[in-house]
């Protein structure tokens, strides 16, 4: 085999020879997406809490509502309302006077959707009449639900943090036990080294990224729009692009600490606002030109895009040449101030 | 281009100069070694040793001199490289790696030189063959860094400190080791703070401080230029001076080191009854007496009035 050969062989030895690294890899993305997909899921049949302050028309008012059975009310005395408020145990809270009063959290939409719906049925109750009939049908479109949101999230996350850990990291502490210069010492090809980390890398990409699209169509039926061509191109320029932000991060660093920081300073910032966990238009406008060019905001946009509504090759060329770019870039520079002791 | 001679000689130095800020490491340093000699450079540490040893592995620049190796230069690397092997004084190789995995890697670097297995049966690692680095002990871990040295079946063995922090039986394996190679009419460059194992391995010393060379040649001609085999310590209660350690019979080197006097002597059975006699009739009493052979450690006290080695 050549030496190209033994060194990938290196690095995938010393990575399924690690448990944290397996883990970390494979079982947390998993873990997380099981998490949140469990905690987010829509359309479960779970009833919204909600609660009638005692008074006179507190027992009329709950019955009207007792008709939805989206809705489980309670009727409650008035001190008890603000500590079920901060317990989480109501979203809204139907007020005792005569003229209606709705106490609830503003800035929650699921609160908002909840105060619409209660006071349509008690304006009904009451005599309102509806200049037009209405009918619900209730839709989960597939990609619109918040697993759907999460899983593109968690691939780049996914991509993001084992790229920057399973190359930034292990070549510092390679530098710091002398093992490169060590092998500077040998006839070994300087670029042979680093590219064993590249193709290395790519090898567990694959295995990376099937898992946790398979974990998301197997266990909450998500249903993959796009083509499976562009998430693998994705992926890899993705890849690519934190390696070489990577390389660059180690090419220098002497101790692992200060890797460890130099990383996570890049990666903070990117699984705050590039739309991990939630939209990235969340943000102010005037945040939206430093958002939309890092590196994980063009990798989750495009991402989300190929996987939840079919995008064409058109739509999602120019983040891909963008990520292969910087990836080629990083790489040149880091390859050229990289150190060997 | 090339010195007739310089084919047979396997390390060339002239005039290296390395320096560190203002530190200067290395300072104006000459060396020849010859095809098949085991060359040892001694000396304490931060004497500049492993300085000169990594700018002749080129590993790192020097800032003045000419360094040439098997007849090239550095600017030759890679093929240079596949013709030397390498210990570095300190190597942490992969954790999770295997003994035969990590000198098969190794291995692949060289365009020839042994079986993986080869070296790993000379160095004493067999039954080590499959177990983890990390699983290791200090001396099989020095074992294995020669074993990955010793792979690409090398013309020239750089070894920085091979046996420091060894135990006393590893350490004499090591030494097997070297003197196997050696007698293959193979070179060998070690540097070593141990006196014992420069003599065992070495056919030529230079001692090493602040980063010149202050003494060369054989280990029997440097013990030699002490003028006496012998080496007597003592301490006196009152103290005496030199003029009185000249007095006494047979004595060749008088040095003061650690409160103590130590004289290089011709024999024994000459001096030790007269320095007690002497020490009598001033009515001075022998607070504290050793012998011992003389050793490189001995020419190097006489040479600096310090110990090699920094807990002596």
């Amino acid at each position: 085999m050549s030496p190209l050969g033994h060194l990938i062989l290196a690095r995938l030895r010393e990575f399924y020879r690690e448990p944290a690294a397996l883990f970390w890899t494979y079982g947390f993305p998993t873990l997380l997406a099981l998490a949140l997909g469990l905690a987010f899921r829509g359309g479960d049949g779970r009833a919204t809490p909600i609660a009638v302050i005692e008074g006179p028309f507190a027992s009329e008012r709950a019955a009207v509502l007792a008709q939805d059975p989206g809705l489980s009310v309670r009727t409650v005395s008035p001190r008890d309302v603000d500590s079920l408020f901060l317990g989480g145990g109501i979203v809204l809270a139907v007020g005792a006077d005569p003229a209606l009063e709705y106490r609830f959290d503003d800035t929650h939409p699921e609160s908002e959707a909840v105060r619409r719906r209660v006071d349509d049925h008690l304006q009904r109750a009451a005599g309102r009449i509806d200049p037009l009939p209405t009918r619900d049908r209730p839709v989960t479109a597939p990609g619109s639900r918040y697993i759907d949101f999460l899983i593109p999230g968690l691939i780049g996350m996914n991509i993001m943090s084992s790229s920057m850990w399973g190359i930034g990291y292990t070549i510092v502490e390679a530098r710091k036990r002398r093992l490169l210069k060590r092998l500077a010492a040998t006839p070994m090809r300087h670029g042979d080294f680093l590219l064993s980390f590249i193709l290395a890398r790519l090898i567990f990409l694959a295995t990376e990224v099937a898992i946790l699209l398979a974990f998301a169509v197997l266990v909450f039926d998500v249903v993959v729009q796009g083509s499976w061509l562009w998430i693998a191109a994705l992926s890899v320029a993705g890849a690519m692009a934190f390696a070489g932000l990577a390389m660059l991060a180690a090419s220098r660093t002497q101790s692992t600490e200060t890797v460890s920081g130099l990383m996570n300073l890049i990666m903070l910032p990117m699984w705050v606002l590039s739309g991990v966990f939630f939209a990235s238009s969340h943000f102010p406008d005037w945040m939206q030109p430093m958002i939309k060019p890092l590196p994980l905001t063009l990798l989750n946009d495009a991402m989300r895009a190929v996987i939840n509504e079919g995008a064409t090759s058109a739509q999602v060329a120019l983040p891909f040449a963008v990520l292969s770019v910087g990836a080629a870039l990083t790489r040149v520079v880091a390859v050229r101030v990289f150190r060997w002791n | 281009m090339a010195h007739p001679n310089d084919d047979s000689a396997a390390v060339r130095v002239r005039g290296l100069v390395k320096r560190y800020g203002d530190l200067v490491a290395v300072n104006g340093l000459d060396l020849d070694i010859a095809n098949g000699e085991c060359f040892g450079l001694l000396g304490p540490n931060g004497a500049g040793k492993t300085t000169t040893v990594e700018i002749l592995e080129g590993l790192l620049p020097c800032d003045a001199g000419d360094v040439t190796i098997l007849g090239r230069t550095w600017r030759d690397g890679r093929k240079l490289r596949q013709r030397i092997g390498i210990a570095l004084q300190e190597t942490h190789l992969a954790d999770r790696l295997t003994v035969h995995e990590t000198v098969t890697m190794f291995r692949s670097f060289f365009d020839r030189g042994r079986t993986p297995d080869q070296v790993i049966a000379l160095v004493g690692l067999e039954d080590k063959r499959d177990a983890w680095v990390v699983k290791l002990s200090g001396g099989q871990r020095q074992r294995l860094a020669i074993a990955c040295a010793l792979v690409g079946d090398p013309e020239l063995l750089f070894l920085d400190e091979p046996t420091t922090g060894l135990d006393p039986q590893s350490r004499r394996r090591l030494w097997d080791v070297v003197s196997d190679f050696r007698g293959q009419g193979r070179s060998c460059i070690l540097t070593t703070h141990y006196m014992e194992e420069a003599e065992r391995l070495c056919d030529r010393v230079a001692i090493i401080d602040h980063g010149r060379i202050i003494a060369q040649g054989t280990p029997t001609h440097l013990i030699g230029q002490l003028g006496g085999t012998q080496v007597v310590e003592f301490r006196a209660s009152p103290d005496v001076d030199e003029v009185f350690c000249r007095s006494l019979p047979g004595v060749s080197g008088i040095s003061r080191f650690q409160q103590r006097w130590r004289l290089t002597v011709v024999a024994l059975n000459r001096t030790v009854p007269a320095l007690v006699d002497a020490l009598r009739d001033r009515g001075a009493d022998l607070a504290d007496l050793t012998t011992h052979q003389a050793s490189l450690e001995d020419v190097f006290i006489a040479l600096t009035g310090r110990a090699l080695r920094g807990d002596a």
